[in-house]
């Protein structure tokens, strides 16, 4: 066949016994149906809508977490802290694989100082006729890093025993420096709802960007476990499972079977090596067409003898 | 439906029942497609007609035509278009006969759920992203968009299936099968905008979780997926008109090369059936 004749339908349809049909009538048909069938299962079903977790409601639930997770955050301890691109700018912590690490490539544009954007700049906020925190956040200021670190350091360890009390947390005495004093005044202004506010602020009066209250409620450990309830976590398979008794996104199946099965389970570099597969199976289907044996595979399956049965229309392929 | 579903364990498979139940209603649905008899249509005894230049109103003879377009581009435009899609190929009252099977009919269920999605959306971006969490009108016109956009994703796959045990690209098909695989990806990536935007629980942690696949190919430093604001514009905008825009192109290049001859055609249909038994 021609390439001019590749577009003919006259030339292809040759011999070719044609039936009866209404493109349009199947149309309206099938929006008709669907749409019946959408309507149903909102009525009957409804949607998932799990209440979202603000760091007012996870403060207020879990204050040893949320201090727990401030403090690490002021240390740099914390996974965000800890990070890479394009949060942070840690040597070798970004996903590679041999030399091919992407993640690199276009630094940290989205650059956060945990201590200073989730701890200190808040505090300081809010500090206002606050004798008590303004002492503390120069004390802190104003002492060595190896000094912040060591109070750090007792104050973490501390934690490990904390107690909750009516929203306020409690440790065993020792020499925690302004520790103390920092983590009480992030807690409540974490409690009266403030520290959501504070952490959306940009130079804007409208804010849509998250980043920052949602990486520090990934540092800690509220938010994961009500995500493990509702079986959201990757090695549950949560990519592609729902809040509720609700059908999730079933078509990331294959990109959730690889974090589950060796070597992707326990590598560093899983989500790279993940895209980079999925990437290259994409690719791959994209061009069965052109790939000599994926492309025979569906004569070799007789499948295609129940779509198109010789005895729906037999003989009539030599009327031409 | 609120509390936590039951989870299936199965070697290193762990599912949900929703998730279970939605598969094996797709895989049921492409047996009962395949084994149910298509309602047959008188055959039509003439092959395929060109169409005459009464039926196609203004469409001139594109030869004759074909002749005066040198240099000018709109009619070489025109003329390009008008022979590729005349009207009884645009919108056709006829097709072949072996087009009888309702395994078929799933393409035009997807088109059918996505002009769901895309009333339903369209009404929930009017009203804004949180209008559906407040009211019982939103949450019902939500519920609509959530299913429709399972239903969407259940018959692109299962047409999936289809094309790709009729081996759909033959014939010069192959930018169709192209093009359908680009709109099924460019679909996930809208429905995982959607997902992005629902400003709930599941949007907080999936941008959470999402965030390391992103970040790890090095896209996160400008496709942020906790930026709110960004996910929802590309979910609102950019994703449907990549996923419309190539879902034209993709009917455009059916209407063009027509549906593809059956494997084995014609010898394994003749009459006599020499080649080949039926199974």
């Amino acid at each position: 066949m021609s390439r001019k004749k590749n577009w003919d339908q006259d030339t292809y349809y040759r011999g070719v016994p044609m039936a009866p049909y209404d493109l349009i009538k199947e149309l309206v048909a099938a929006l008709l149906i669907i749409g019946l069938v959408s309507l149903g299962l909102a009525f009957a079903l409804s949607s998932p809508d799990s209440p979202s977790v603000t760091i007012q409601s996870w403060s207020t639930a879990d204050p040893v977490d949320f201090v727990t997770t401030a403090s690490a955050e002021l240390a740099g301890t914390s996974d965000t802290a800890g990070y890479g691109p394009p949060y942070t700018d840690v040597s070798g912590a970004a996903q590679a694989i041999g030399p091919f690490a992407p993640q690199t490539w276009l630094g940290d544009p989205l650059h956060l100082d945990t201590a200073q954007v989730f701890v200190l700049g808040p505090l300081t906020t809010v500090s206002g006729n606050d004798q008590a925190l303004t002492s503390a956040l120069a004390t802190f200021k104003g002492a060595t890093s190896d000094q912040q670190q060591a109070w750090l350091d007792a104050y973490t360890t501390a934690l490990d025993g904390a107690t909750a009390e009516n929203g306020q947390v409690t440790v065993a005495a020792g020499d925690y420096g302004p520790i103390p004093t920092l983590m009480a005044s992030e807690l409540a202004t974490a409690q009266s709802g403030s520290l959501d506010g504070i952490l959306l602020t940009s130079p804007q009066f409208y804010q849509t960007n998250y980043t920052a209250p949602l990486l520090f409620m990934g540092d800690g450990g509220y938010l994961s476990s009500l995500a493990d309830q509702q079986h959201l976590l990757g090695s549950q398979w949560g990519m592609m499972n729902e809040t509720g008794s609700y059908p999730g996104q079933t078509w990331l199946w294959l990109f959730t079977v690889w974090y589950q099965v060796p070597p992707f389970n326990t590598a560093d570099n899983a989500d790279l090596l993940v895209v980079v597969l999925m990437g290259f199976l994409t690719l791959l289907l994209a061009l069965v067409p052109f790939i000599p044996i994926l492309r025979d595979i569906p004569s070799w399956i007789p499948i295609h003898r129940l779509i198109w049965r010789r005895s729906a229309f037999a003989g009539e392929a030599d009327s031409e | 439906m609120e509390s936590p579903a039951t989870y299936v364990h199965f070697w290193f498979v762990v599912i949900s029942v929703p998730n279970l139940l939605i598969i094996g209603g797709m895989i049921a649905l492409f047996v009962i497609a395949l084994l149910v008899p298509f309602p047959r249509h008188k055959a039509v005894a003439k092959p395929l007609e060109p169409a005459t230049p009464d039926v196609t109103g203004s469409v001139p003879d594109a030869a004759a035509e074909q002749a005066v377009d040198d240099g000018n581009w709109t009619r070489g435009t025109r003329n390009a278009i008008t022979r590729r899609w005349p009207w009884h190929q645009l919108l056709p009252d006829k097709q072949p006969r072996y087009v009888a099977s309702w395994v078929y009919m799933f393409g035009v269920g997807a088109i059918a759920a996505l002009v769901w999605i895309t009333i339903s959306g369209m009404i929930l971006v009017f009203f804004g992203p949180t209008w559906w969490h407040v009211s019982s009108t939103g949450k019902f016109v939500n519920s609509i968009h959530f299913w429709s956009v399972q239903l969407f994703f259940a018959f692109t796959v299962i047409h999936l299936w289809g094309q790709f045990f009729m081996a759909g690209w033959r014939h010069g098909r192959a930018l169709t099968w192209i093009v359908g695989i680009g709109i099924f990806s460019i679909s996930i990536g809208a429905a995982f905008t959607g997902y992005l935007s629902q400003q709930n629980l599941d949007a907080q942690w999936i941008a959470l979780n999402g965030k390391d696949a992103i970040n790890g190919t090095g896209l996160g430093a400008f496709f942020n997926i906790l930026d709110y604001g960004q996910m929802f514009g590309i979910h609102v905008m950019l994703l449907p008109l990549g996923v419309i825009s190539l879902l034209v192109v993709h009917i455009l290049l059916i209407r063009l090369r027509g549906i593809a001859l059956p494997i084995g055609w014609p010898g394994r249909f003749k009459r006599n059936g020499q080649e080949e038994s039926e199974s």
